[in-house]
């Protein structure tokens, strides 16, 4: 877990609220001190809220068999936006994030129901190519897992092997490596293999290799749970340039990543049935800032106050 | 009254630091480990010495009469004898259950772990079908081959029906190590791959296949050495006769190797046994040689994920 | 919420659909299935080989004369199909192979997980895997031409060993065994967790409790299915039983110094000469045949549920 020093949370609170009455509308400062300059940047970068969604999840329900690993969770994923999702562990975020590109397809065993749309078209419809939902939606796992191969070819890889129509194929590998903020680190060793480089520099040629297909959405599943606090920052910054471009969805344990990166954050629990089963559930989802201040939930207000979990 | 007994039951306790010095002999042990390396010592003695023996016996025979000569029947002609038909017949039935063999299970393996559900009870009775025929023994393969292949289909005894009846006799070897191999490339890769929007078999064929090329080929090196080494099945399959010519085509009579050395032993004359150490000789540098390499490829190139 | 821009959204939409076709990914599918199939094929196609001949087998000998019958003579004048004898010959020398592979594998494999420093083991373990590569016909001819002379030498007197025996045949498929059993019996051991061993060292065990007591009883089963595979490998081996076992098989005997024919030098041995396609004769081959592919494939059947227990415990 990432150890990045934060103010304390009963600090927040107030912090936030200034920003908000100054900037009525804006979720997007950032009460972290260290990287505020570029909160602000940012904020000046584009629209600080955007309310036109590209995802809408309504009364999605993720099984693994009989099991039901998260019910009924409604909430919309909104363009050029980041959108954190929090919670404890098992609460279904990584689940819900995985339904968003079919990735839950590869789980035998694993089930969709309610409906996700991108664009008003329903992921799970029949006639939905999982390959072609894929290419638009990417995606940035937990552990860095670049490709046994050079960082070239990790990078190439995409664009080869979705059929892209490439003028100049270096040029798309160093547009997406500087995007990544990585091409100065590795632009002399681009033969070199990608398991080569440290773990940020991994995770970033991760990035580097998902935008590099040109996808409108990229999720990522706690993309910093296995680096170091620089190496977090450096990501974190990253987030904010490529949601210049990109519409984010980061799942996140660390509470004050999501406060720190985020537009919007949905905040899941597990609740416990009569069988002592386990469901992950969406408790509230609004503007960061707002889910931080002035959380509509107890729960939330537990659990973001360190009460719980 | 009680003081005295817990000192003579706990002696150790009273100087404690003089008795961890005095090492306890414990005979036991040491007949123990002396017996388990003797075990080791008699399994690599014996075999060493069996093989020196072979090669002592064949010396005589090692020279390039082995390669350039045809076997004979004739005892009178065993000094200008060799095996050339059985080794040319045995690089022929090798190369082809390569070309059969390999294709067949390495696909299989990518079926079973790549693309079927094993909840799927068809999948699981085609594993258990898989690890079931990699126990039957050598000879029922070839009488599948006798009725079936030679009979049925009509092949006949030839070389086609060898191949055939040797690649379905190694197959779950080249299959179960395939799988293994294919197992052991981290979920991570297959993730990563379609996460990027790549088809199932351009992960398949792009990612995990490349990372799992030593594994399958030490399983199929393995395989091929066994079934150069293989005899059973050709005794069925009617291949115990004096064939004095290469084969020249699919449909072409053989000798192979292990099948000419039980020919030869079969024989009284000593001269055949001389002449079937030295063939023995001649297997033995092909069998040992390519497990070698298998075993070197496994060792040097396994990925460490 | 719901008014996305509608011309691009509803394009970006569409595309979703399946109009791509991929007909690389299909095929290979097929491809895949089809090779998957040709393992059932083969299964199917031992049945149908066996089968159809044993029943024209037992049309003419009951199930029950071959089964409990003590004479097998079908190339006397006086026919008789009575499988014990064959039978018996088998188990003689499964039985011979197991009293030399079983102590002399696992005592090396206990040697190797336990004892040997990381550089032997690098060194031995290699070569013992191949050695179970010898191919079988070797050791058929190490047992009649090195093996039994040397028996006849240093037998003590009395009633001296056959040329062919059971006694030889079974050592040298002993031997044969070795390596198999030291191997899969070692991989079984050495995947013994260090905890489990740490345990018990630091409650001061030697290192012979913690061999015996720990780590061979954690690897039991893969230790059983290691010799239940020795066992159908014994039952099913063929050369070695051939070359130096014995042709002969008219009665039971359990005598280990005769020499008697397994089932497996049984079929050898009929199926290379010169028997009419479509005999009693012939058909008996495969009756035999059939009765082996049931023992080997009960003997199967225990070792996968003994190999998948211990991959259960340990990975």
């Amino acid at each position: 877990m990432s150890t990045v020093t934060y103010e304390p949370l009963h600090r927040r609170p107030q912090h936030q609220s200034e920003v908000t009455t100054v900037n009525h509308s804006s979720t997007t400062s950032r009460p972290a001190v260290s990287i505020s300059a570029i909160a602000d940047t940012q904020t000046a970068g584009h629209q600080a809220t955007s309310t036109v969604p590209v995802m809408e999840l309504s009364g999605v329900s993720v099984y693994y068999g009989a099991y039901e690993a998260v019910r009924d969770t409604s909430m919309p994923i909104q363009r050029k936006q980041i959108t954190a999702m929090i919670g404890p562990s098992g609460c279904g975020k990584s689940t819900i994030l995985r339904s968003l590109n079919r990735m839950n397809d590869l789980i035998p065993g694993a089930r969709v129901t309610g409906s996700v749309t991108y664009h008003g078209q329903d992921l799970y419809a029949k006639d939905v190519d999982p390959i072609e939902v894929r290419r638009r939606i990417g995606m940035v796992f937990q552990k860095p897992n670049p490709f046994p191969k050079s960082i070239y070819d990790n990078v190439a890889y995409g664009p080869r092997v979705t059929g892209m129509k490439v003028d100049n194929m270096d040029d798309l590998v160093e547009k997406a490596l500087r995007d990544a903020a990585l091409w100065d680190e590795v632009k002399d060793k681009l033969k070199t293999s990608g398991l080569a480089l440290s773990g940020g520099q991994q995770q970033r040629l991760c990035i580097a290799r998902t935008i590099a297909v040109k996808p409108e959405i990229i999720l990522m599943d706690e993309p910093c749970s296995a680096l170091d606090p620089i190496a977090t920052a450096k990501i974190e910054d990253l987030m904010f340039e490529l949601a210049n471009d990109y519409t984010i969805v980061i799942v996140t344990h660390n509470m004050q990543q999501a406060a720190r990166v985020s537009h919007y954050t949905a905040f899941f629990t597990a609740e416990v049935d009569q069988e002592q089963e386990r469901h992950g559930r969406l408790v509230e989802f609004s503007q960061t800032g707002k889910l931080f201040t002035n959380p509509a939930d107890k729960r939330t207000e537990d659990y973001i106050t360190g009460r719980f979990g | 009254m009680s003081a005295p007994t817990i000192t003579t039951t706990r002696p150790e306790h009273s100087a404690p630091g003089s008795a961890l010095t005095q090492r306890r002999s414990r005979p036991g042990e040491l007949a123990f480990r002396l017996a388990m390396q003797a075990c080791l010592l008699i399994a690599f003695g014996v075999l060493t010495a069996l093989l020196a023996w072979v090669l002592v016996k064949g010396w005589n025979r090692l020279d390039s009469r082995l390669w350039t000569e045809m076997p004979t029947g004739l005892v009178s002609r065993l000094d200008t004898a060799g095996v050339q038909s059985a080794l040319v017949g045995t690089l022929w039935i090798i190369s082809l259950v390569a070309v059969i063999c390999l294709p067949i299970g390495i696909f299989s393996a990518i079926y079973l772990e790549e693309y079927a559900d094993s909840n799927r009870w068809y999948n699981r009775l085609l594993e258990l079908n898989i690890q079931n025929l990699a126990g039957v023994p050598s000879i029922i393969f070839g009488i599948l081959g006798l009725g079936i292949i030679a009979r049925t289909l009509g092949l006949g005894f030839t070389v086609i029906t060898a191949a055939i009846v040797l690649s379905l006799l190694v197959l779950p070897v080249v299959i179960i190590a395939t799988r293994e191999a294919i197992r052991a490339v981290p979920q991570s890769i297959r993730q990563a791959s379609y996460a990027l929007g790549a088809t199932k078999w351009q992960t398949v064929s792009r990612q995990v296949l490349p990372s799992a090329v030593p594994g399958i080929a030490t399983g199929s090196i393995l395989a091929l050495s066994r079934a150069i080494g293989e005899a059973a099945p050709l005794i069925v399959l009617g291949a115990v006769t004096f064939i004095t010519f290469n084969p020249d085509g699919l449909d072409s009579r053989y000798t192979a190797l292990p099948i000419q050395i039980y020919t030869f032993i079969t024989r009284s004359q000593a001269e055949y046994a001389e002449l079937a150490a030295g063939a023995i000789v001649l297997l033995l540098a092909i069998v040992l040689a390519m497990n070698s390499i298998a075993i070197f490829v496994r060792n040097r190139f396994e990925k460490r994920w | 919420m719901t008014t996305s821009t509608p011309s691009a959204g509803s394009a970006a939409g569409n595309a979703l659909r399946r109009g791509r076709r991929r007909p690389v990914d299909s095929t290979v599918k097929v491809l895949l299935v089809a090779a998957a199939l040709v393992s059932i094929a083969t299964t199917v196609g031992i049945v149908i080989a066996l089968v159809q001949p044993a029943i024209g087998f037992f049309q003419q000998v009951s199930i029950v004369e071959f089964l409990t019958g003590t004479s097998w003579t079908p190339t006397f004048a006086q026919k008789a199909y009575g499988v014990l004898p064959l039978v018996a010959a088998t188990v003689v020398v499964t039985v011979i192979a197991l009293l030399i592979a079983v102590p002399i594998g696992l005592g090396s494999a206990i040697y190797l997980s336990e004892y040997a420093n990381r550089r032997t083991r690098k060194v031995l373990k290699p070569i013992i895997e191949l050695l179970a590569g010898v191919p079988t016909v070797v050791y058929g001819f190490v047992a009649l031409f090195a093996l039994n002379p040397l028996l006849q030498d240093i037998w003590p007197g009395g009633r001296k060993p056959a040329f062919q025996n059971l006694l030889i045949a079974g050592i040298a498929m002993g031997i044969m065994i070795v390596p198999t059993i030291a191997s899969i019996s070692e991989d079984s051991m050495s995947s013994v967790p260090r905890s489990l061993r740490e345990g018990a060292y630091a409650l001061a065990s030697t290192k012979m409790q913690v061999s015996t007591r720990v780590v061979v009883p954690a690897a039991i089963s893969g230790i059983v299915a290691a010799v239940v595979l020795g066992i159908s490998r014994a039952v099913g081996e063929t050369m070695i039983v051939t070359i130096a076992g014995g042709l002969v098989s008219d009665k039971v005997t359990f005598d280990p110094l005769e020499g008697a024919a397994t089932m497996t030098a049984f079929i050898a041995n009929v199926s290379s000469g010169d028997i009419p396609v479509g005999s009693l004769d012939y058909d008996s081959v495969f009756a035999v045949g059939a009765l082996l592919f049931l023992i080997t494939f009960a003997l199967n059947a225990v070792s996968i549920r003994m190999v998948r227990r211990f991959r259960e415990v340990y990975e």
